[in-house]
């Protein structure tokens, strides 16, 4: 199945990309999409265990993905 | 109560004007201003990204959670995007309310949990022609716990 990853800030500038659609296999879980996509990037300025939301809401990382799910690497926030 | 994530400058008194009541005896108005000294490298600007639309939804419930905190609807927030230069302002929150304590602790709870929770990243440009992004320093990171 499909998922839809989002990265950004020093993240995306990680990885090289902002969006990546990634085949995983089904039960995946948003461990084994950050595994997959710190292999495509810099891994050392893309932590093991970044915040993550699936869907614009904030998830754990044994969270189980669907099908088209938005899944978002989130850098440390720095708003205001 | 409003909340929005802008591209143009903040209106301030147009952001003040959405919690006027007569019922209000006090509002309180915090500004975020771009400084032009960061962890002692000087900076001549900043750049704020966002994932907008979990942006949106954040600040959303972060004004939700203050007007019931505050006991008034009177809760307004923006907070802009783009290339801000100094002295520019990045997030207004304004909270009107009958009394001046719990107007403090809302404005308070939304700047707080803002810094915490909203997927905004800022990266400062430096005077010396170099840029990175920001990561909430140590103090932030120290208010966030608690701990003074």
């Amino acid at each position: 199945m499909t998922v839809t990853v989002l990265l950004f800030a020093s993240y995306a500038d990680a990885v090289g990309r902002s969006e990546i659609e990634l085949d995983v296999e089904s039960g995946a879980t948003v461990s084994d999409v950050i595994e997959q996509v710190r292999a495509m990037g810099d891994a050392d300025r893309l932590p093991p265990a970044p915040m993550v939301a699936v869907n614009e809401q904030y998830a754990s990382r044994d969270r189980e993905l669907r099908a088209g799910d938005e899944v978002a690497l989130i850098p440390p926030v720095a708003g205001g | 109560m409003y909340s929005a994530i802008i591209d143009a400058p903040i209106d301030v008194a147009r952001l003040l004007e959405r919690v006027s009541s007569n019922a209000n005896g006090a509002t309180v108005l915090f500004l975020g201003i771009v400084r032009d000294v960061n962890d002692g490298r000087d900076v001549s600007g900043i750049e704020y990204t966002a994932y907008r639309s979990m942006a949106e939804r954040e600040l959303a419930s972060i004004v939700e959670e203050a007007a019931a905190l505050a006991d008034s609807n009177d809760v307004a927030v923006e907070h802009r995007l783009g290339e801000l230069g100094i002295g520019e302002c990045s997030v207004a929150i304004a909270v009107g309310h009958p009394h001046r304590g719990r107007a403090f602790d809302a404005a308070r709870h939304v700047i707080e949990e803002l810094k915490k929770r909203v997927p905004i990243w800022k990266r400062e440009q430096y005077v010396d022609g170099t840029r990175e992004w920001v990561r909430a320093t140590s103090a932030e990171l120290v208010d966030a716990r608690g701990e003074r």
